[in-house]
């Protein structure tokens, strides 16, 4: 029925792994970096949108709503090549670390949201009560609470980025697991073989990543 | 005085790509509807006898979109599948939205409360009965905020297929760039197209969901 | 000394403090009764600037509580409250969670800290809960909690917002025993309660509380024992 004449070639993969490998180490620390930034952003802008300065609400909001409204290859693009417009050249691993750091920034900030109306509005006064500054009172006894709510949502936008993080081969990147991968099957035509390995590979990393991520919870929310 | 160089022509490139997007995402949504719906209730009523089921449609949100679309292009290839990259870019949509929507059927379906089949079928309807007229319509509610959400990410997923050369939306956009090389104009341009659109529809989704709550 | 001089408060177009003017002296024991939504809890916020006012003034041993340059987290050091939901911080043990202001807010030392914090929550009867999570307390055990964790601020006053309204029934008694205890060391007290027996006992004075207004303010045996206006009589008699 089929015209079959391929013959798989997995021995040249199994020969390239450990570059595949050191692409997915690059991989996931980029993801891993985005998070961090991310979440670091996320309640920057949640505590701008909760603000009474309309410029910083605006910001935020603004923030959020093209983040979650526009594609992620967009938002890379658009630093790629409109960073470049303005005579600001960036790498293609710069532009795919802000880009995704930008669209994990916006979900997360939604997110937090969300998980913020668990955490009552009481437990600010209570900590205000004792003499607390507001900046204290928010970093110290809200944000620990709320992690705890949106630890599962983080765990599931990092997976998001490692997945996401396969786009930086589209602004040329080469060295991630993505970007390796595609440079070794233009040297040899072999693309099935190399990218089956190295969906396998980011399979297993999302199930490690959120293998972890679970035993951290366990021990971080023990109460 | 703001100038560009970019033309009608160009225009009319663009609302051809951003048809292609569209047509895309409902193809995608079309073929992603109708399995998720068979599997999310397949995985509500049947929850051990369906894991294997699970695990390959957690396959499919755990790798990335792109590698699907390069796997199943030169899989094509391989076996001598004559059909186009278009169809191989909503086919690979399709199946990651059947694995997204399988989700938010299940978790529809699970929300309707197990007294009230058990109270319709008390009342002589039969299970196929139940399930069309009492758990499908209720579930379908509890699941529509979810669906439009599934719709919008599969539009912005699709920008993906640029990569095995479908000339969409984001496509179009960067040829022209390419060409005027006028990259925050241009990709301003797509971006506000993805954008209204999807606002477009999260607002109905908001209302539908304010809606939901309040009845 | 805290002088409360007509103080009103709104909500909105809804006005919950009509002028109430009290002083309370150092070392007195002061009880607010009155009815659920008569405004008493909100009075209390706005004695630590919890809450603004709109008109009137409040002064705290001279500082006006509610003037533009009063430093409020310095004030607030010295007037510890606790609340009707007790508040305790879920992702802290006891013994953190006493230790947390004393170390943020007084920039004590840890080993300081936890000193405080031990001494307060034994004063409580809760030496053998140091290292559990709050989650795993009753509702009294939580409420006592949250008396350490305003003593070890070492306040001038404490103010207590229906403390034991929201504990079960039999949870009450530890808690009032608690507050019972502190009446008798001599600390500054103003309670809004709904427990008049207890009200009648610990207090110096009480007063009662009515559509934003005080009533009648005056020693238990008057306004409980003997109370003059019909509000009042009718207030304790549906409730006792």
């Amino acid at each position: 029925m089929f015209d079959f004449k391929y013959r798989f070639q997995w021995r040249q993969v199994i020969n390239n792994l450990p570059a595949m490998l050191d692409g997915a180490w690059i991989t996931f620390y980029t993801a891993l970096l985005s998070m961090v930034i991310g979440i670091v952003i996320a309640l920057t802008l949640l505590s701008m949108r909760r603000s009474n300065n309309v410029a910083l609400r605006s910001v935020a909001i603004g923030w959020v709503s093209v983040a979650r409204n526009t594609p992620a290859l967009l938002q890379i693009y658009f630093l790629y090549f409109g960073l470049g417009a303005f005579g600001a050249t960036i790498s293609s691993w710069a532009a795919l670390l802000a880009g995704i750091t930008f669209n994990n920034a916006g979900y997360l900030t939604e997110n937090f949201r969300g998980g913020l109306r668990a955490v009552p509005e009481t437990q600010t006064r209570a900590a205000r009560s004792l003499g607390m500054t507001s900046f204290q009172a928010y970093t110290r006894v809200v944000i620990p609470q709320l992690l705890r709510i949106v630890f599962y949502p983080i765990t599931n936008q990092m997976i998001w980025a490692l997945l996401m993080t396969s786009l930086g081969v589209v602004v040329g990147l080469n060295n991630d697991l993505m970007g390796a991968t595609k440079a070794l099957t233009d040297l040899s035509y072999r693309t099935f073989e190399y990218f089956a390995v190295a969906a396998i590979i980011y399979y297993v990393l999302a199930k490690l990543t959120f293998g972890v991520a679970r035993l951290a919870g366990w021990k971080l929310f023990s109460y | 005085m703001f100038s560009t160089d970019l033309t009608s022509n160009d225009l009319i490139f663009l609302v051809q790509g951003a048809w292609v997007t569209i047509e895309l995402t409902a193809l995608a949504m079309l073929i992603g509807t109708v399995f998720g719906t068979l599997f999310g209730f397949v995985r509500a009523s049947f929850p051990t006898a369906s894991i294997p089921l699970a695990f390959v449609l957690d396959v499919f949100r755990s790798v990335p979109l792109l590698i699907q679309f390069v796997l199943l292009n030169s899989a094509k290839s391989i076996v001598g599948l004559k059909i186009s990259p278009f169809t191989v870019g909503y086919v690979v949509l399709g199946v990651y939205a059947a694995a997204l929507c399988t989700e938010i059927v299940r978790g529809g379906v699970l929300a309707v409360p197990k007294s009230l089949r058990l109270a319709a079928r008390s009342l002589g309807l039969t299970s196929l009965q139940d399930t069309l007229h009492i758990t499908l319509p209720i579930a379908a509610r509890v699941a529509f905020p979810g669906w439009l959400n599934l719709m919008l990410a599969v539009m912005k997923d699709s920008a993906l297929v640029t990569w095995i050369g479908i000339i969409e939306l984001l496509r179009t956009a960067q040829q022209i760039n390419t060409r005027i090389n006028e990259p925050l104009f241009v990709f301003f341009i797509a971006g506000l197209f993805y954008y209204v659109v999807s606002w477009a529809v999260s607002q109905l989704g908001n209302q539908a969901e304010r809606r939901l709550q309040n009845d | 000394m805290i002088e409360i001089q007509n103080v009103h408060k709104s909500f909105g177009d809804l006005e919950v403090v009509k002028g109430v003017t009290m002083n309370v002296n150092k070392g007195e024991v002061v009880s607010i009764i009155g009815g659920s939504g008569s405004g008493k809890s909100t009075l209390l916020m706005c004695i630590n600037g919890l809450e603004t006012i709109q008109r009137g003034s409040i002064r705290v041993d001279g500082i006006e509580v509610h003037a533009k340059g009063t430093n409020l987290d310095k004030l607030r050091r010295r007037i510890g409250i606790v609340f009707q939901q007790w508040n305790a911080f879920a992702h802290l043990t006891v013994l953190e969670n006493v230790m947390l202001a004393p170390r943020l807010v007084l920039k004590l030392s840890r080993s300081e800290a936890e000193a405080v914090a031990v001494k307060q929550l034994k004063h409580v009867g809760l030496g053998d809960k140091l290292k559990v999570y709050p989650g795993r307390l009753s509702g009294g055990q939580q409420q006592r909690m949250a008396i350490a964790r305003a003593l070890a601020m070492s306040p001038d006053y404490m103010l207590f917002d229906e403390a034991t309204s929201a504990l079960d029934p039999q949870l009450v008694g530890e808690v009032l025993d608690t507050m019972r205890l502190l009446a008798e060391e001599g600390m500054t007290m103003i309670l809004v309660t709904h427990e008049i027996k207890f009200a009648k006992e610990v207090s110096d004075r009480v007063a009662f509380f009515h559509k934003g207004v005080i009533h009648e303010i005056g020693s238990p045996d008057q306004v409980i024992g003997n109370p003059q206006k019909p509000e009042t009589v009718q207030f304790l008699k549906s409730v006792l």
